[in-house]
Protein backbone atom coordinates (compact mmCIF):
# COMPACT_ATOMS: atom_id res chain seq x y z
CA UNK A 1 0.00 0.00 0.00
CA UNK A 2 2.91 2.76 1.17
CA UNK A 3 5.23 1.35 -1.15
CA UNK A 4 4.96 4.23 -3.23
CA UNK A 5 5.92 6.12 -1.02
CA UNK A 6 9.39 5.74 -0.82
CA UNK A 7 11.31 7.99 -3.09
CA UNK A 8 13.28 6.20 -5.74
CA UNK A 9 15.05 6.85 -8.80
CA UNK A 10 12.27 6.80 -10.95
CA UNK A 11 10.13 9.64 -9.09
CA UNK A 12 12.39 12.03 -9.30
CA UNK A 13 11.03 15.21 -10.23
CA UNK A 14 10.00 15.16 -13.64
CA UNK A 15 8.42 18.14 -14.85
CA UNK A 16 6.25 17.09 -17.54
CA UNK A 17 4.59 19.85 -19.77
CA UNK A 18 0.69 18.67 -19.21
CA UNK A 19 -1.08 19.15 -22.89
CA UNK A 20 -4.24 18.83 -22.63
CA UNK A 21 -6.21 21.72 -22.70
CA UNK A 22 -8.61 23.09 -20.53
CA UNK A 23 -10.00 26.95 -20.28
CA UNK A 24 -7.73 29.27 -17.90
CA UNK A 25 -9.76 29.99 -15.10
CA UNK A 26 -7.86 32.25 -13.37
CA UNK A 27 -10.60 35.33 -13.07
CA UNK A 28 -12.20 35.22 -9.83
CA UNK A 29 -15.13 36.04 -11.31
CA UNK A 30 -14.91 32.58 -13.65
CA UNK A 31 -14.44 30.73 -10.32
CA UNK A 32 -17.62 32.61 -9.59
CA UNK A 33 -19.18 31.06 -12.84
CA UNK A 34 -18.26 27.63 -11.97
CA UNK A 35 -18.68 27.40 -8.57
CA UNK A 36 -22.66 28.41 -9.24
CA UNK A 37 -23.28 25.55 -11.82
CA UNK A 38 -21.92 22.94 -9.81
CA UNK A 39 -23.33 23.99 -6.42
CA UNK A 40 -27.20 23.93 -8.77
CA UNK A 41 -25.63 20.46 -9.85
CA UNK A 42 -24.80 19.33 -6.47
CA UNK A 43 -28.50 20.00 -4.88
CA UNK A 44 -29.99 17.74 -7.15
CA UNK A 45 -27.55 15.27 -6.61
CA UNK A 46 -28.07 15.37 -2.80
CA UNK A 47 -31.54 15.07 -3.17
CA UNK A 48 -31.53 11.74 -5.09
CA UNK A 49 -28.70 10.76 -2.30
CA UNK A 50 -30.90 10.92 0.40
CA UNK A 51 -33.72 9.48 -0.94
CA UNK A 52 -32.38 6.41 -2.59
CA UNK A 53 -28.04 6.37 -1.96
CA UNK A 54 -27.65 3.00 -3.97
CA UNK A 55 -29.72 4.15 -6.68
CA UNK A 56 -27.58 7.57 -7.25
CA UNK A 57 -23.56 6.60 -5.73
CA UNK A 58 -22.73 5.61 -9.27
CA UNK A 59 -23.95 9.25 -10.19
CA UNK A 60 -21.81 10.78 -7.24
CA UNK A 61 -18.52 8.73 -8.23
CA UNK A 62 -19.58 9.68 -11.88
CA UNK A 63 -19.73 13.32 -10.99
CA UNK A 64 -16.31 13.49 -8.80
CA UNK A 65 -13.93 11.12 -9.64
CA UNK A 66 -12.43 12.98 -11.97
CA UNK A 67 -11.85 15.71 -9.68
CA UNK A 68 -10.70 13.88 -6.24
CA UNK A 69 -8.67 11.56 -8.80
CA UNK A 70 -6.69 14.75 -10.28
CA UNK A 71 -6.97 16.07 -6.58
CA UNK A 72 -5.29 12.99 -4.72
CA UNK A 73 -2.39 12.95 -8.23
CA UNK A 74 -0.97 16.13 -7.09
CA UNK A 75 -0.75 15.20 -3.24
CA UNK A 76 0.68 12.12 -4.03
CA UNK A 77 2.32 12.22 -7.22
CA UNK A 78 1.64 9.24 -8.09
CA UNK A 79 -1.13 7.32 -10.19
CA UNK A 80 -1.55 4.21 -8.11
CA UNK A 81 -1.87 6.07 -5.07
CA UNK A 82 -4.12 8.44 -6.29
CA UNK A 83 -6.17 5.81 -7.68
CA UNK A 84 -6.28 3.78 -4.44
CA UNK A 85 -6.65 7.31 -2.11
CA UNK A 86 -10.15 8.15 -4.63
CA UNK A 87 -11.69 4.62 -4.24
CA UNK A 88 -11.30 4.43 -0.37
CA UNK A 89 -12.19 8.52 -0.50
CA UNK A 90 -15.37 7.04 -2.06
CA UNK A 91 -16.28 4.06 0.21
CA UNK A 92 -15.46 5.81 2.97
CA UNK A 93 -18.27 8.73 1.85
CA UNK A 94 -20.70 5.78 0.47
CA UNK A 95 -20.67 4.46 4.63
CA UNK A 96 -20.59 8.14 5.57
CA UNK A 97 -23.70 8.56 3.45
CA UNK A 98 -25.65 5.42 4.88
CA UNK A 99 -25.30 6.53 8.24
CA UNK A 100 -26.38 10.16 8.07
CA UNK A 101 -30.34 10.69 8.33
CA UNK A 102 -31.73 12.20 4.75
CA UNK A 103 -32.06 15.80 6.40
CA UNK A 104 -28.71 16.00 6.83
CA UNK A 105 -27.46 14.67 3.08
CA UNK A 106 -29.61 16.87 1.90
CA UNK A 107 -27.94 19.99 3.76
CA UNK A 108 -24.65 18.48 3.65
CA UNK A 109 -21.68 20.95 1.19
CA UNK A 110 -20.88 18.30 -0.80
CA UNK A 111 -18.15 19.41 -2.94
CA UNK A 112 -15.97 20.36 -0.09
CA UNK A 113 -17.09 17.51 2.27
CA UNK A 114 -15.23 14.91 -0.62
CA UNK A 115 -12.27 16.99 -1.39
CA UNK A 116 -11.80 16.97 2.68
CA UNK A 117 -12.28 12.94 2.68
CA UNK A 118 -10.30 12.52 0.18
CA UNK A 119 -7.26 15.21 1.72
CA UNK A 120 -7.48 12.74 5.25
CA UNK A 121 -7.50 9.51 3.09
CA UNK A 122 -3.81 11.13 1.49
CA UNK A 123 -2.82 12.40 4.73
CA UNK A 124 -3.55 9.09 6.33
CA UNK A 125 -1.91 6.77 4.04
CA UNK A 126 1.34 9.57 3.94
CA UNK A 127 1.02 9.82 7.63
CA UNK A 128 4.49 9.64 9.26
CA UNK A 129 6.22 9.91 5.86
CA UNK A 130 7.09 12.94 4.37
CA UNK A 131 4.78 13.93 1.19
CA UNK A 132 7.62 13.53 -1.55
CA UNK A 133 8.93 16.35 -3.58
CA UNK A 134 7.43 15.80 -7.30
CA UNK A 135 6.33 17.61 -9.70
CA UNK A 136 2.30 18.04 -10.01
CA UNK A 137 2.27 17.39 -13.59
CA UNK A 138 4.58 14.69 -13.40
CA UNK A 139 3.96 12.04 -16.07
CA UNK A 140 0.26 13.94 -16.68
CA UNK A 141 0.43 14.31 -20.35
CA UNK A 142 -1.61 11.49 -22.09
CA UNK A 143 0.76 10.34 -24.22
CA UNK A 144 3.65 10.30 -21.61
CA UNK A 145 4.98 13.24 -23.66
CA UNK A 146 6.20 15.87 -21.82
CA UNK A 147 7.71 19.57 -22.85
CA UNK A 148 11.57 18.44 -21.50
CA UNK A 149 11.17 15.35 -22.84
CA UNK A 150 10.96 16.23 -26.07
CA UNK A 151 13.39 19.08 -26.26
CA UNK A 152 12.88 18.72 -30.15
CA UNK A 153 9.88 20.23 -30.26
CA UNK A 154 10.53 23.11 -28.75
CA UNK A 155 12.11 24.96 -32.02
CA UNK A 156 9.12 23.02 -33.72
CA UNK A 157 6.32 25.14 -31.55
CA UNK A 158 7.91 28.28 -30.39
CA UNK A 159 4.08 28.69 -29.54
CA UNK A 160 2.12 30.08 -26.65
CA UNK A 161 0.45 26.84 -26.43
CA UNK A 162 3.95 24.85 -25.74
CA UNK A 163 4.74 28.22 -23.41
CA UNK A 164 2.01 28.16 -21.48
CA UNK A 165 2.59 24.02 -20.76
CA UNK A 166 6.04 24.75 -19.88
CA UNK A 167 5.13 27.63 -17.13
CA UNK A 168 2.33 25.46 -16.09
CA UNK A 169 5.58 22.33 -15.35
CA UNK A 170 7.58 24.94 -14.09
CA UNK A 171 4.42 26.20 -11.44
CA UNK A 172 3.37 22.34 -10.58
CA UNK A 173 7.46 21.64 -9.86
CA UNK A 174 7.04 24.44 -7.61
CA UNK A 175 3.86 23.69 -5.78
CA UNK A 176 4.98 20.37 -4.96
CA UNK A 177 7.80 21.78 -3.07
CA UNK A 178 4.94 23.72 -1.08
CA UNK A 179 5.13 22.82 2.82
CA UNK A 180 2.07 20.67 3.19
CA UNK A 181 0.53 23.58 4.83
CA UNK A 182 0.28 25.25 1.56
CA UNK A 183 0.23 23.25 -0.67
CA UNK A 184 -3.35 21.63 -0.07
CA UNK A 185 -5.16 25.65 0.21
CA UNK A 186 -3.12 26.49 -2.82
CA UNK A 187 -4.61 22.93 -4.88
CA UNK A 188 -8.04 23.67 -3.72
CA UNK A 189 -8.49 27.63 -4.09
CA UNK A 190 -6.83 27.83 -7.60
CA UNK A 191 -6.62 24.46 -9.10
CA UNK A 192 -10.02 23.47 -7.84
CA UNK A 193 -11.38 26.35 -7.86
CA UNK A 194 -13.11 26.05 -4.64
CA UNK A 195 -14.28 28.98 -2.63
CA UNK A 196 -12.63 30.32 0.35
CA UNK A 197 -15.48 28.75 2.89
CA UNK A 198 -14.96 25.86 1.02
CA UNK A 199 -10.98 25.92 1.36
CA UNK A 200 -12.28 26.56 5.39
CA UNK A 201 -14.63 24.03 5.31
CA UNK A 202 -11.89 21.15 3.47
CA UNK A 203 -8.90 22.33 5.77
CA UNK A 204 -11.04 22.42 9.13
CA UNK A 205 -9.70 26.08 9.72
CA UNK A 206 -11.66 29.62 10.14
CA UNK A 207 -11.99 31.43 6.95
CA UNK A 208 -9.30 33.65 8.23
CA UNK A 209 -6.62 30.91 8.38
CA UNK A 210 -7.70 29.75 5.24
CA UNK A 211 -7.30 32.83 3.63
CA UNK A 212 -3.75 33.64 5.19
CA UNK A 213 -2.78 30.11 4.01
CA UNK A 214 -4.13 30.47 0.59
CA UNK A 215 -1.90 34.27 0.22
CA UNK A 216 1.20 32.51 2.02
CA UNK A 217 1.29 30.32 -0.47
CA UNK A 218 0.95 32.16 -3.48
CA UNK A 219 3.65 34.22 -1.56
CA UNK A 220 5.77 31.59 -1.21
CA UNK A 221 5.26 30.75 -4.89
CA UNK A 222 5.98 33.57 -5.96
CA UNK A 223 9.54 33.71 -4.01
CA UNK A 224 9.84 30.50 -5.64
CA UNK A 225 9.23 31.43 -8.88
CA UNK A 226 11.42 34.60 -8.90
CA UNK A 227 14.07 32.17 -7.22
CA UNK A 228 14.24 29.24 -9.73
CA UNK A 229 14.32 32.39 -12.77
CA UNK A 230 17.87 33.86 -10.94
CA UNK A 231 19.09 29.99 -10.84
CA UNK A 232 18.15 29.65 -14.46
CA UNK A 233 19.96 33.26 -15.30
CA UNK A 234 23.04 31.87 -13.67
CA UNK A 235 22.95 29.09 -15.31
CA UNK B 1 -2.28 41.47 1.28
CA UNK B 2 -2.37 43.16 -2.07
CA UNK B 3 -2.40 40.82 -5.22
CA UNK B 4 0.45 41.43 -7.15
CA UNK B 5 0.81 41.06 -11.28
CA UNK B 6 3.23 38.34 -10.11
CA UNK B 7 0.30 36.70 -8.19
CA UNK B 8 -2.54 37.22 -10.75
CA UNK B 9 -0.27 35.24 -12.97
CA UNK B 10 0.34 32.76 -10.69
CA UNK B 11 -3.21 32.24 -10.25
CA UNK B 12 -3.82 31.44 -13.77
CA UNK B 13 -1.55 29.39 -14.33
CA UNK B 14 -2.82 27.12 -11.68
CA UNK B 15 -6.55 27.60 -12.66
CA UNK B 16 -4.78 26.08 -16.58
CA UNK B 17 -3.91 22.69 -14.99
CA UNK B 18 -5.55 20.10 -16.77
CA UNK B 19 -8.16 18.31 -15.09
CA UNK B 20 -7.02 14.28 -15.27
CA UNK B 21 -8.90 11.71 -16.00
CA UNK B 22 -9.48 8.98 -13.11
CA UNK B 23 -8.68 5.87 -14.52
CA UNK B 24 -11.48 3.34 -15.71
CA UNK B 25 -11.00 0.88 -13.42
CA UNK B 26 -11.44 3.46 -10.50
CA UNK B 27 -16.25 3.16 -10.74
CA UNK B 28 -16.13 -0.25 -11.18
CA UNK B 29 -13.62 -1.08 -7.81
CA UNK B 30 -15.44 1.58 -5.76
CA UNK B 31 -18.73 -0.26 -6.63
CA UNK B 32 -17.72 -3.45 -5.82
CA UNK B 33 -16.03 -2.31 -2.78
CA UNK B 34 -19.95 -0.54 -1.71
CA UNK B 35 -21.32 -3.85 -2.68
CA UNK B 36 -23.09 -1.95 -5.21
CA UNK B 37 -21.58 -3.25 -8.86
CA UNK B 38 -23.25 -6.02 -11.38
CA UNK B 39 -20.98 -8.47 -11.87
CA UNK B 40 -21.23 -11.36 -13.98
CA UNK B 41 -20.57 -15.01 -14.93
CA UNK B 42 -20.49 -17.31 -17.85
CA UNK B 43 -22.15 -20.11 -17.34
CA UNK B 44 -23.16 -22.83 -20.25
CA UNK B 45 -26.58 -23.70 -20.15
CA UNK B 46 -28.89 -25.88 -22.32
CA UNK B 47 -29.24 -23.21 -25.02
CA UNK B 48 -25.75 -22.64 -25.08
CA UNK B 49 -23.28 -20.04 -23.32
CA UNK B 50 -24.90 -16.97 -21.21
CA UNK B 51 -24.27 -14.47 -19.43
CA UNK B 52 -25.69 -13.61 -15.68
CA UNK B 53 -24.88 -10.49 -13.68
CA UNK B 54 -25.83 -9.72 -9.95
CA UNK B 55 -26.12 -6.65 -8.24
CA UNK B 56 -26.40 -6.12 -4.37
CA UNK B 57 -30.42 -6.50 -5.11
CA UNK B 58 -30.03 -10.09 -6.89
CA UNK B 59 -29.48 -11.52 -9.65
CA UNK B 60 -30.21 -8.74 -12.50
CA UNK B 61 -29.69 -10.23 -15.98
CA UNK B 62 -29.27 -13.39 -17.78
CA UNK B 63 -28.73 -13.31 -21.83
CA UNK B 64 -26.95 -14.67 -24.66
CA UNK B 65 -24.11 -12.63 -25.91
CA UNK B 66 -21.24 -13.24 -28.73
CA UNK B 67 -18.64 -12.34 -26.71
CA UNK B 68 -17.77 -10.31 -23.03
CA UNK B 69 -18.18 -6.80 -24.44
CA UNK B 70 -20.84 -7.54 -26.48
CA UNK B 71 -22.63 -8.50 -23.19
CA UNK B 72 -21.26 -5.91 -21.25
CA UNK B 73 -22.56 -3.39 -23.99
CA UNK B 74 -25.79 -4.89 -24.17
CA UNK B 75 -26.08 -4.82 -20.32
CA UNK B 76 -25.22 -0.76 -19.75
CA UNK B 77 -27.30 0.11 -22.84
CA UNK B 78 -30.28 -1.52 -21.09
CA UNK B 79 -29.83 -0.93 -17.14
CA UNK B 80 -27.04 2.67 -17.65
CA UNK B 81 -24.39 1.02 -15.39
CA UNK B 82 -21.66 -0.63 -15.73
CA UNK B 83 -21.08 -4.55 -15.46
CA UNK B 84 -17.39 -6.22 -14.76
CA UNK B 85 -16.79 -9.66 -14.92
CA UNK B 86 -17.21 -11.82 -11.17
CA UNK B 87 -13.67 -12.86 -10.45
CA UNK B 88 -15.72 -15.64 -7.67
CA UNK B 89 -17.35 -19.06 -8.74
CA UNK B 90 -20.77 -19.02 -8.82
CA UNK B 91 -23.05 -20.24 -5.83
CA UNK B 92 -23.62 -24.14 -6.67
CA UNK B 93 -27.65 -23.81 -7.26
CA UNK B 94 -27.23 -21.46 -9.73
CA UNK B 95 -24.60 -23.28 -11.37
CA UNK B 96 -27.40 -26.42 -11.28
CA UNK B 97 -30.28 -24.38 -12.43
CA UNK B 98 -28.39 -22.74 -15.42
CA UNK B 99 -26.31 -25.86 -16.24
CA UNK B 100 -28.93 -28.23 -16.31
CA UNK B 101 -32.34 -26.33 -15.14
CA UNK B 102 -32.43 -28.82 -12.27
CA UNK B 103 -33.43 -27.96 -8.42
CA UNK B 104 -36.06 -25.90 -7.37
CA UNK B 105 -34.02 -23.26 -6.32
CA UNK B 106 -35.30 -20.12 -8.04
CA UNK B 107 -37.70 -18.87 -5.69
CA UNK B 108 -34.98 -18.95 -3.05
CA UNK B 109 -32.94 -16.71 -5.43
CA UNK B 110 -33.69 -13.13 -5.28
CA UNK B 111 -33.92 -11.08 -8.52
CA UNK B 112 -33.03 -7.68 -9.01
CA UNK B 113 -36.35 -6.34 -10.65
CA UNK B 114 -35.85 -2.43 -10.32
CA UNK B 115 -36.81 -0.53 -12.87
CA UNK B 116 -40.10 -2.70 -13.93
CA UNK B 117 -43.23 -1.67 -12.89
CA UNK B 118 -45.33 -3.69 -10.30
CA UNK B 119 -47.61 -5.31 -12.91
CA UNK B 120 -44.25 -6.57 -14.47
CA UNK B 121 -42.72 -7.79 -11.17
CA UNK B 122 -45.97 -9.62 -10.30
CA UNK B 123 -46.08 -11.42 -13.20
CA UNK B 124 -42.50 -12.57 -13.38
CA UNK B 125 -42.97 -13.65 -9.41
CA UNK B 126 -46.07 -15.32 -10.48
CA UNK B 127 -44.17 -16.97 -13.40
CA UNK B 128 -41.45 -18.83 -10.78
CA UNK B 129 -44.85 -20.77 -9.10
CA UNK B 130 -45.07 -22.37 -12.15
CA UNK B 131 -42.95 -25.95 -11.34
CA UNK B 132 -40.12 -27.72 -13.62
CA UNK B 133 -41.98 -30.05 -16.67
CA UNK B 134 -45.39 -28.22 -16.32
CA UNK B 135 -46.64 -24.93 -18.71
CA UNK B 136 -48.80 -22.68 -18.09
CA UNK B 137 -50.91 -20.28 -20.48
CA UNK B 138 -50.60 -16.96 -20.69
CA UNK B 139 -53.99 -16.16 -19.37
CA UNK B 140 -53.55 -18.36 -16.35
CA UNK B 141 -50.76 -16.03 -15.31
CA UNK B 142 -53.22 -12.75 -16.00
CA UNK B 143 -55.83 -14.27 -14.08
CA UNK B 144 -53.35 -15.56 -11.03
CA UNK B 145 -52.47 -12.17 -10.25
CA UNK B 146 -55.90 -9.86 -10.68
CA UNK B 147 -55.99 -9.05 -14.44
CA UNK B 148 -58.12 -11.68 -16.11
CA UNK B 149 -58.35 -9.16 -18.63
CA UNK B 150 -54.33 -8.30 -19.17
CA UNK B 151 -53.08 -11.09 -20.80
CA UNK B 152 -51.55 -9.51 -23.74
CA UNK B 153 -49.68 -6.92 -21.56
CA UNK B 154 -48.50 -10.23 -19.47
CA UNK B 155 -47.35 -11.58 -22.89
CA UNK B 156 -45.25 -8.44 -22.91
CA UNK B 157 -43.77 -8.07 -19.47
CA UNK B 158 -42.49 -12.06 -20.40
CA UNK B 159 -40.83 -10.74 -23.15
CA UNK B 160 -38.62 -8.22 -20.41
CA UNK B 161 -38.02 -10.90 -18.28
CA UNK B 162 -34.24 -9.75 -17.44
CA UNK B 163 -33.70 -13.24 -15.83
CA UNK B 164 -34.97 -15.76 -18.65
CA UNK B 165 -33.84 -19.37 -17.62
CA UNK B 166 -33.97 -18.41 -13.87
CA UNK B 167 -37.36 -17.19 -13.71
CA UNK B 168 -38.95 -19.55 -16.21
CA UNK B 169 -41.01 -17.76 -18.82
CA UNK B 170 -40.76 -20.48 -20.93
CA UNK B 171 -43.36 -22.54 -19.03
CA UNK B 172 -45.73 -19.55 -20.06
CA UNK B 173 -47.04 -20.93 -23.62
CA UNK B 174 -50.10 -20.19 -25.82
CA UNK B 175 -53.65 -21.12 -24.82
CA UNK B 176 -54.04 -22.33 -28.44
CA UNK B 177 -51.29 -24.93 -27.83
CA UNK B 178 -48.54 -23.11 -29.65
CA UNK B 179 -44.97 -22.33 -27.55
CA UNK B 180 -45.30 -18.98 -28.26
CA UNK B 181 -42.21 -16.85 -28.65
CA UNK B 182 -38.73 -16.50 -26.00
CA UNK B 183 -36.11 -13.70 -25.78
CA UNK B 184 -33.52 -16.21 -25.55
CA UNK B 185 -32.42 -17.24 -28.44
CA UNK B 186 -36.60 -17.64 -30.26
CA UNK B 187 -39.12 -20.61 -29.76
CA UNK B 188 -36.78 -23.17 -30.68
CA UNK B 189 -35.09 -23.11 -27.78
CA UNK B 190 -37.72 -22.33 -25.68
CA UNK B 191 -38.78 -26.19 -26.92
CA UNK B 192 -35.18 -27.46 -25.87
CA UNK B 193 -35.89 -25.94 -22.47
CA UNK B 194 -39.00 -27.30 -22.08
CA UNK B 195 -37.60 -30.82 -23.31
CA UNK B 196 -34.88 -30.72 -20.88
CA UNK B 197 -37.78 -29.94 -18.58
CA UNK B 198 -39.66 -33.20 -19.26
CA UNK B 199 -42.95 -31.24 -20.22
CA UNK B 200 -42.94 -33.43 -23.66
CA UNK B 201 -43.86 -30.22 -25.95
CA UNK B 202 -44.37 -32.00 -29.04
CA UNK B 203 -47.07 -33.83 -27.01
CA UNK B 204 -48.63 -30.50 -25.34
CA UNK B 205 -48.90 -29.06 -29.55
CA UNK B 206 -50.74 -32.39 -30.53
CA UNK B 207 -52.80 -32.25 -27.86
CA UNK B 208 -53.53 -28.41 -28.14
CA UNK B 209 -53.95 -28.72 -31.82
CA UNK B 210 -56.61 -31.60 -31.39
CA UNK B 211 -58.37 -28.74 -29.02
CA UNK B 212 -58.09 -30.75 -25.28
CA UNK B 213 -57.47 -27.55 -22.98
CA UNK B 214 -58.00 -29.85 -19.66
CA UNK B 215 -57.37 -33.57 -18.26
CA UNK B 216 -59.90 -34.67 -15.85
CA UNK B 217 -59.73 -36.98 -13.09
CA UNK B 218 -62.60 -39.70 -13.00
CA UNK B 219 -62.14 -40.99 -9.79
CA UNK B 220 -62.04 -37.35 -8.17
CA UNK B 221 -63.83 -35.45 -10.64
CA UNK B 222 -61.26 -32.64 -10.62
CA UNK B 223 -59.67 -31.15 -13.94
CA UNK B 224 -56.20 -29.34 -14.28
CA UNK B 225 -54.15 -27.96 -17.01
CA UNK B 226 -52.79 -30.90 -18.64
CA UNK B 227 -48.88 -30.78 -17.41
CA UNK B 228 -50.24 -30.33 -14.07
CA UNK B 229 -48.20 -32.95 -11.69
CA UNK B 230 -46.06 -33.81 -14.71
CA UNK B 231 -46.91 -35.49 -17.99
CA UNK B 232 -46.76 -38.64 -17.17
CA UNK B 233 -50.63 -38.26 -16.83
CA UNK B 234 -51.40 -37.54 -20.65
CA UNK B 235 -50.26 -41.51 -20.81
CA UNK B 236 -52.55 -42.65 -18.25
CA UNK B 237 -55.46 -44.37 -20.20
CA UNK B 238 -58.21 -43.48 -17.52
CA UNK B 239 -58.26 -39.55 -17.81
CA UNK B 240 -61.18 -37.36 -19.08
CA UNK B 241 -59.92 -34.70 -21.36
CA UNK B 242 -61.90 -31.66 -21.76
CA UNK B 243 -62.00 -28.49 -24.74
CA UNK B 244 -63.04 -26.21 -22.28
CA UNK B 245 -63.69 -25.47 -18.80
CA UNK B 246 -67.46 -24.93 -19.49
CA UNK B 247 -67.24 -28.54 -20.44
CA UNK B 248 -65.48 -30.06 -17.28
CA UNK B 249 -67.63 -28.06 -14.85
CA UNK B 250 -70.95 -29.53 -16.86
CA UNK B 251 -69.73 -33.15 -16.43
CA UNK B 252 -69.46 -32.55 -12.52
CA UNK B 253 -65.45 -31.62 -12.39
CA UNK B 254 -64.08 -29.43 -9.57
CA UNK B 255 -60.93 -27.13 -10.62
CA UNK B 256 -57.89 -28.25 -9.31
CA UNK B 257 -56.23 -26.96 -6.27
CA UNK B 258 -52.76 -27.12 -7.92
CA UNK B 259 -53.08 -25.47 -10.91
CA UNK B 260 -56.16 -23.53 -10.32
CA UNK B 261 -57.79 -23.53 -14.18
CA UNK B 262 -60.07 -20.79 -14.37
CA UNK B 263 -64.22 -21.05 -13.94
CA UNK B 264 -66.51 -18.81 -14.71
CA UNK B 265 -68.32 -17.33 -11.92
CA UNK B 266 -71.59 -18.48 -11.33
CA UNK B 267 -74.38 -15.14 -11.11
Amino acid sequence: MMSGCAPDAGQVPRPGGALGFRLVLGQPEQYRGRLDRTMAADEGLKRRLADDLDGSFEELVRTYQDRLYSFALRLTARREDAEEAAQDAFVRAYRALGSYPPERIRSLALRAWLYQITLNVVRNRLRGKRLRLVSLDHALSPRGETAWEAPDSEAARPDSRYEESRRRADMATLVAKLPDRYRAPILLRYVEGLSLEEVAKVLGQPVGTAKSNVHRGVNALREALVASRREGVRR
Amino acid sequence: MKTTKGADRIERVLGGFPVERAPATLLPAVLRRVGLADAYWRLDSPVGPVYIAHSKAGISMVTRARSADDFERSFERRFGRSVSAEKSLPPARVNALVRDLKGEGRRALRYDLRGLSEFEQAVLRKALEIPSGEVRPYSWIAKEIGHPGAVRAAGTALAKNPVPLLIPCHRVVRSDGHIGRYSLGGARNKRRLLEVEGAQPHVLERLAASGVRYLGNPEQKYFCYPTCGGVEKLVRSNTVRFHSEREAVTAGYHPCGDCRPPVARAG
